[in-house]
């Protein structure tokens, strides 16, 4: 792994080669985001979101271990604990608040993060590995982040737990079944509180761990870069200590700032009011929307409003409800098989003209559309448009960019990184 | 394989989707949407200002001293507060024995027991209590109540969009009758009985009757001229510390941490800068 001009970890005293030798930590951290980590010198902005990311979850799981020790898992208690830690539990209601935000912050710099793969071909070889795992980490994010929206017993955790776990339902036959076992119940009550607290717990460790795997998939090829172009030489790259780290800094005082503009002055801009109202399983919200994060995928589960049926007989194969679940679950599933559906053997959305035109003009417009559609009623005007959106979405992963691949004629790549961002073509190496 | 596979399920999807489309616009022309009274005579809140608005804004202690006394006179007949205990009065600007009384003079008494007997009694309030309920339980608090149920005033400004002001357009939002407009356009959204007609709440039709009735209903301490609107006002401010107690410590500390990073971000982009100064990127 890794280039051979890297640099090598060398201990400085007797103490760090006495660890070295019996176990070498510093050279693996070293090796892995210090100076032994040479990485393209042509990284944007963009590539901030990774170490974003990371430091989101430790937010995360700082933040959730100290209010773990003040919260309630009771269906009476729950409410209130949260409510005692706003109001009694010294500086509880920072702790909370920075706890709830950085959920919503963790999907954000994550959105951004994929997105940037998305548009320069990070998950094409040799890195599908980095991106399956990032999937596998996305789906235990929406999961952990599900469950811990539903620990404060409010009514949106509540009935969005009462909605969600209804998709399970959906399944024939065993479905209803499977979501009592699942929920220790008929509807979401003690038994599944207690649960989705245990998991919303252990989850984030489970994510810590993938992201290891993640970083360490990483490490093989090394990290891509904004032309696409392999790295050739030395002259390409630059330590990522200090060249990146200082740069990360810099993007982390900016995320902070984001952050904390938002925990401080608007904590809960981003929440929905009902969730301040206590569970109450006889009455219904007027209107059950889950968080922001997930509004473009649950706007994909209402767009299915049609059942697959056989012309004329009445005969149904799958339902409209069953359909929207396949459909939510597969338009994250289908990024699975992305590095085998785009098969240009040009990396970066700069140099793919064709490609670049679907990104900006369908993909991004239909995600945005699904994201606002979520969030709306169940009227016609946006019923129509996510159906729309929704078809583009499928339509664009399955099928258009099979087809864009095969048809389009990239723009000629430059020589080297080295040449894209000095103009000058690199030197060879005289042995 | 995984493209024929992967163009299949993408018809397939795309294809469901668009026959639900046209599904969509053939059921909108067939049944177009039938208008609801509640959709055209809803109103959002007043674009009400509070001092405390803002990331600058601070509670004003005479509001919510005055507030506190239109809750106590009026809304706590009825409504709950069960998140606050009297001690938190304090915020308000009382001091100890202040606070004391104001625990001991409640109008409701502390649950509690009789400590020779057992038996269930009540004793005054201390500082350390919750403020009582009304009522002893639900079915009490509905049987008071034509069958509904007023809810705890607790969080009552973060359970509502736009809460403030919607807690103060709904007060001073009560309308004697129903616009004629919308007995004429709607005749079947006529008010139930014992129902009151209020365009702020959501379904227009809410079990309380209009509670600040009159000028001068409470008698305030500071001299400030008791108007409807102007009762209606301290009590939404004095709601809005009940649902977010810690809020001027929220923004100040949010101040000092902007202050913090804000330097730290300069220094970083500093450190960013000479360190890639010789390097092209």
């Amino acid at each position: 792994m890794s280039f051979p001009w890297a640099n090598e970890y060398k201990p400085q005293n007797a103490v760090t080669k006495w660890v070295d030798e019996r176990l070498p930590l510093p050279r693996l951290v070293y090796n892995a985001v210090g100076a032994g980590y040479p990485v393209p010198r042509n990284l944007n902005y963009f590539w901030n979101f990774g170490v974003l990311a990371g430091v989101a979850l430790v937010i995360q799981i700082v933040t959730g271990i100290v209010l773990a020790m003040h919260y309630y898992a009771s269906v009476d208690g729950a409410f209130n604990s949260v409510e005692h830690i706003m109001r009694d539990v010294n500086a509880g209601w920072f702790i909370r608040y920075a706890h709830m935000n950085g959920a919503s912050f963790f999907f954000i710099v994550v959105y951004i993060h994929i997105f940037r793969g998305l548009f320069y071909g990070s998950y094409k070889a040799p890195r599908e590995m980095i991106w399956l795992l990032g999937v596998v980490i996305f789906l235990l994010m929406m999961a952990t982040a599900f469950m811990g929206y539903v620990l404060p017993w409010g009514q949106m955790s509540f009935w969005g737990a009462q909605v969600i776990t209804g998709f399970f339902s959906a399944i024939p036959l065993v479905g209803e079944p499977l979501r009592q076992l699942l929920l220790g119940g008929f509807a979401p009550d003690q038994a599944a509180l207690n649960r989705f607290f245990s998991l919303h717990y252990l989850l984030p460790f489970v994510i810590a761990g993938v992201i290891i795997l993640h970083i360490w998939a990483l490490h093989i090829p090394g990290s891509s870069n904004p032309t696409g172009v392999s790295v050739k030489s030395e002259q390409d790259t630059v330590p990522f200590h200090p060249y990146y780290t200082a740069k990360d800094g810099f993007g982390l005082g900016i995320f902070l700032i984001a952050f904390v503009a938002i925990t401080f002055f608007a904590p809960n801009l981003l929440g929905h009011p009902d969730n301040y109202i206590q569970a109450n399983p006889l009455s219904t919200p007027a209107h059950i929307v889950p968080e922001w994060y997930f509004l473009p995928f649950y706007a994909i589960l209402k767009a299915f409003t049609v059942n697959f049926a056989i012309p004329f007989t009445g005969i149904v194969l799958i339902e409209a409800k069953l359909m929207g679940v396949l459909a939510m679950f597969g338009s994250i599933l289908l990024l699975f098989f992305l590095p085998w559906l785009d098969t240009s053997p040009v990396r970066s959305g700069h140099y793919r003209p064709l490609f670049r035109k679907f990104f900006w003009y369908g993909l991004i417009p239909s995600i945005v559309v699904l994201t606002y559609c979520g969030a709306q009623p169940p009227y016609t005007q946006w019923v129509v448009l996510s159906q729309i959106a929704a078809a583009y979405y499928f339509a664009h992963f399955l099928i258009i960019l099979p087809i864009v691949s095969r048809i389009e004629r990239p723009l000629p790549l430059p020589n080297s990184i080295t040449e894209a961002v000095t103009g000058k073509p690199l030197q060879t190496a005289t042995a | 394989m995984v493209r024929l596979i992967a163009f299949l399920v993408g018809v397939f999807f795309s294809g469901m989707l668009l026959i639900g489309l046209g599904d969509t616009i053939i059921g909108a022309i067939k049944e177009p949407a039938v208008p609801t009274a509640e959709h055209e005579f809803h109103k959002m809140p007043l674009a009400e200002k509070f001092p405390h608005d803002g990331p600058f804004g601070k509670y004003d202690k005479g509001q919510l001293q005055r507030g506190l006394k239109v809750y106590s006179e009026v809304c706590s007949a009825c409504h709950s507060l069960n998140l606050v205990s009297f001690r938190d009065f304090a915020a308000l600007g009382y001091n100890e024995d202040q606070v004391k009384a104001i625990a001991k003079g409640w109008k409701t008494e502390v649950p509690s027991i009789n400590p020779e007997t057992g038996e269930p009694a009540t004793r005054p309030g201390i500082p350390a209590d919750r403020i009582p309920s009304p009522f002893p339980n639900e079915v009490a608090a509905r049987a008071a109540n034509n069958n509904a149920l007023p809810p705890d005033l607790s969080l009552i400004t973060k359970a509502r969009a736009n809460g403030p002001a919607y807690v103060y357009s709904l007060l001073i939002g009560y309308e004697d009758a129903q616009p004629a407009e919308l007995l004429k356009k709607f005749p079947d959204a006529k008010t139930p009985d014992g129902l009151h007609y209020n365009p702020y709440f959501a379904n227009l039709n809410i079990a309380m009757a209009a509670p600040l009735t009159a000028d001068d209903q409470v008698t305030y301490d500071d001299g400030t001229k008791a108007t409807k609107a102007q009762m209606a006002k301290d009590v939404a401010a004095f709601l809005t510390w009940t649902a977010e107690p810690k809020m001027e410590n929220r923004k100040s500390a949010g101040w000092a941490a902007l202050g913090f990073l804000l330097i730290f971000t300069v220094l970083t982009w500093m450190s960013y800068k000479s360190i890639w100064a010789d390097k092209k990127h």
